[in-house]
């Protein structure tokens, strides 16, 4: 049975890394949905978060695989009730809207998004959700003339996992002493 | 030749590489010279007296040499190549390294750094080509990166499971200056090579197998790997278990043994196979379950508990899941294992694999050694140069029916002796490699087991062997087939042979341009003599036996079907 897992994975700051992590789901011909990566909270580290929808057991083969690569710190899978994430989206509205401007801000209102830019041409909304939500305003909003839409791709914090601090003070501390496992 | 007061000294990033391998304790490399890597060689021209350059005729030779160097010495081999179609043609020996565990130090020259993405001439990104296929790779751009780049090689291509690495070195890089120093890489703090055993597992482990009552080792590369061949030999013994090995596995378990039944897989032994879905605990050392050993795996040794002595995590439940993984080095893990271990005896399980040996020695082997055909068969001409070697040759084969002969009939009396393209199946891969194990090992006999097709894949390197004067033996077992490819074909194609009938040239006089003196020879009066004087003379030597055409090899495990449904005929 498919599921959607969201992969997190801490790595050095390392040209063509990410490369050598997308190689692994291209080989099993596994599609990603969304990927997001930037450096992590510890200076020269990277997180990478990546969405696919798959079995478990491929979700934990292919985690072992990116774990695998000499410069991945650690590659963690989780369910969606593990983590709490976020997307961001941008909404480019024709100024038409405003024709109806009762309407367009109960809608942006009603939605916790905001309007960030308005021109003569268009307005920009913006809007920070799960895919859900962003779905749902898209439908609300397209009524009003969809210019351009852009979503990012999912940013997630996991509910139980030490701080990468610790962390990385126990895997240091392993590979001096050349021990591999340590317990997640 | 140069004298380098080398520490603290200003040199050419080229020097720095080179320095950097001879700090590795590097003695060998083998490569082939091109515009990219030309500061590289030129450096290397003032180390000639402390460094041996193979030049071979073609890139997949460097690497091939490099392998077979790597699998009978242990050590890493090295080669050089140029950018562009240089390192490209490295890739079929990357990828044949990384899927059969193999160390290998590969240096690519690259453009220059201003040039990178502009389709320089020569320019490819072999970053991005070799990523697949490689344990770790690293382009490097500037003249202070070289040698720490080449530490962390070293130490990624040697530890844990090894495989093959990559340096791209740019030529601004080569010629760029810097001041030498080296640190041996010792660790990473992203890499954990060597795990620690959890001894709670193998406690449980040896529970297992001292409950057991149909208990079977499956051995593989990971105990050659590991050197842990006498700790393996001491477990078995103990607890009184049959061993079996995979092909890359091959002369870690002394085949004379009692306790030896046999070769797994596709074309192995009769015994082991069916065993496999008769035993109660299966106890897998440094091996990965790979498709020429399980065939059907929905049909595999669902019976057994599963025992899986693993290094690579990402093995561990990757094909056969296991009731108890060890996580860890196997002769680390055998030996807290061993004190474990009650001695037992099992001899009502033993003679069932006795009593399959039996079976298939009638239906197959004694026909196959002693055949009643005119024309020759493959497995005599193996089994006569067993006896003649006495199990005492380093046999390097290439790929196809005379390597599962090979395989089959060579009894490998030490460990490393048997060297082989299992996971990739390369052809091509023979000639070379057997070229890098006679480098490795320049006092053993070295020979090359090849059939008609592979020795035309890289039969170029004759060139090698006869300007650097390598004493490689060269048996070549001609069906004028792809005869592997044929067998299929006649058994699931309807004998529609499709392109794999080969028309061959004269092998002995294409030999003999190289100074390669040799025989060719038809009938069986003349096998004993010839392989006599293959091993016998100093030099390199190629004798070609011609043999049946259509000779197929038995027993086989057809895909899709059971371990337990191999068949005889």
């Amino acid at each position: 049975m498919n599921t959607t897992y969201t992969i997190s994975i801490f790595t050095e700051d390392r040209i063509g890394l990410l490369n050598r992590i997308t190689i692994i789901f291209t080989r099993q011909h596994i599609n990603i949905q969304s990927i997001t990566a930037s450096e992590s909270e510890v200076k020269g580290i990277y997180r990478y978060t990546i969405v696919v929808t798959i079995t478990k057991e491929m979700v934990e083969k292919l985690v072992k695989q990116i774990d695998k690569q000499i410069e991945v710190l650690k590659a963690f899978y989780h369910v969606n009730e593990e983590i709490i994430s976020r997307e961001i989206a941008l909404f480019k509205i024709s100024s038409e809207a405003l024709n109806q401007n009762e309407l367009f801000t109960k809608v942006v209102n009603e939605n916790y998004a905001k309007i960030v830019s308005v021109s003569a041409d268009y307005i920009v909304v913006e809007k920070t959700g799960d895919e859900n939500e962003i779905l749902s305003l898209f439908n609300s909003l397209e009524k009003f003339g969809m210019l351009e839409y852009a979503r990012s791709g999912k940013v997630a914090i996991t509910k139980p996992m030490k701080t990468l601090t610790t962390f990385l003070k126990e895997i240091e501390n392993n590979s001096k002493t050349n021990i591999k496992h340590f317990n997640k | 030749m140069k004298k380098h007061n080398k520490y603290n000294t200003e040199v050419t990033g080229a020097e720095a590489l080179i320095l950097s391998l001879l700090d590795e304790n590097v003695n060998d490399i083998f490569g082939y010279p091109g515009g990219a890597i030309m500061p590289i060689y030129d450096a290397l021209y003032d180390y000639m007296d402390q460094l041996n350059h193979y030049l071979v005729r073609h890139e997949q030779g460097a690497i091939h040499a490099a392998q077979g160097y790597s699998r009978v010495s242990g050590r890493p081999g090295v080669v050089f190549a140029t950018s562009g179609p240089g390192a490209t043609n490295l890739i079929t020996g990357i990828a044949d390294a990384q899927i059969d565990s193999t160390p290998l130090v590969c240096i690519t020259g690259q453009v220059a750094s201003h040039l990178l993405g502009t389709d320089a001439f020569q320019e490819t990104d072999v970053v991005g080509i070799s990523m697949p296929v490689t344990k770790w790779n690293i382009q490097v751009t500037k003249a202070e990166e070289i040698a720490p780049a080449i530490a962390k090689a070293f130490y990624i291509a040697t530890t844990g499971r090894p495989g093959p690495v990559l340096v791209d070195i740019t030529k601004d890089a080569q010629f760029g200056k810097t001041n030498y120093e080296y640190k041996k890489c010792e660790s990473i703090r992203s890499y954990f090579p060597h795990p620690k055993i959890n001894v709670d597992e193998i406690k449980k482990a040896a529970e297992l197998i001292n409950n057991a009552k149909r208990p079977f080792i499956l051995c593989g590369h990971g105990v050659l790997l590991s050197s842990a061949e006498r700790q393996l030999l001491a477990f078995a013994e103990k607890a009184d278990i049959p061993v079996a090995s995979t092909l890359l596995g091959l002369s870690a378990f002394p085949p004379q043994h009692p306790l030896y039944v046999g070769y797994l897989g596709m074309h192995g032994n009769y015994g082991p196979n069916l065993m496999t879905n008769k035993c109660d605990v299966l106890i897998a050392i440094g091996m990965r379950f790979d498709d020429r050993v399980t065939s059907n795996v929905s049909k595999y040794a669902k019976q057994a508990k599963v025992i899986h002595f693993e290094i690579d995590p990402s093995e561990i439940n990757k094909i056969i899941p296991a009731d108890i993984a060890i996580l860890g080095d196997a002769k680390e893990a055998l030996d807290l294992l061993l004190p474990e271990i009650k001695t037992q005896k099992r001899k009502e399980w033993l003679q069932g694999f006795d009593e399959c040996n039996k079976i298939e020695y009638e239906k197959v082997i004694k026909n196959a050694v002693d055949p009643e055909s005119e024309k020759l068969r493959m497995a005599e001409v193996i089994d006569k140069f067993h006896k003649i070697s006495q199990g005492n040759a380093i046999v390097v084969t290439d790929v196809g029916q005379h390597q599962m002969i090979t395989s089959r009939y060579y009894k490998f009396n030490e460990p490393n002796h048997l060297v082989t393209s299992g996971g990739l199946g390369t052809m091509g891969f023979g000639l070379p490699a057997a070229i890098g194990a006679k480098v490795a090992k320049p006092n053993e006999d070295v020979v090359a087991v090849l059939g008609d097709g592979g020795f035309q894949m890289t039969i170029q390197e004759l060139g090698t062997i006869m300007q650097s004067n390598i004493a490689v033996k060269i048996l070549v077992l001609n069906n004028n087939f792809l005869g592997m490819v044929r067998q299929w074909q006649q058994l699931f194609f309807d004998r529609r042979y499709s392109f794999t009938e080969m028309k061959n040239p004269d092998f002995i006089a294409i030999a003999k341009g190289y100074g390669i003196t040799g025989k060719k020879i038809t009938k069986r009066k003349d096998l004993q003599e010839a392989i006599f004087e293959m091993l016998e003379s100093k030099d390199a030597f190629i004798l070609e036996v011609v043999v049946e055409n259509e000779d197929n090899v038995f027993p086989m495990v057809a895909t899709g079907a059971s371990v337990s449904e191999i068949t005889l005929e």
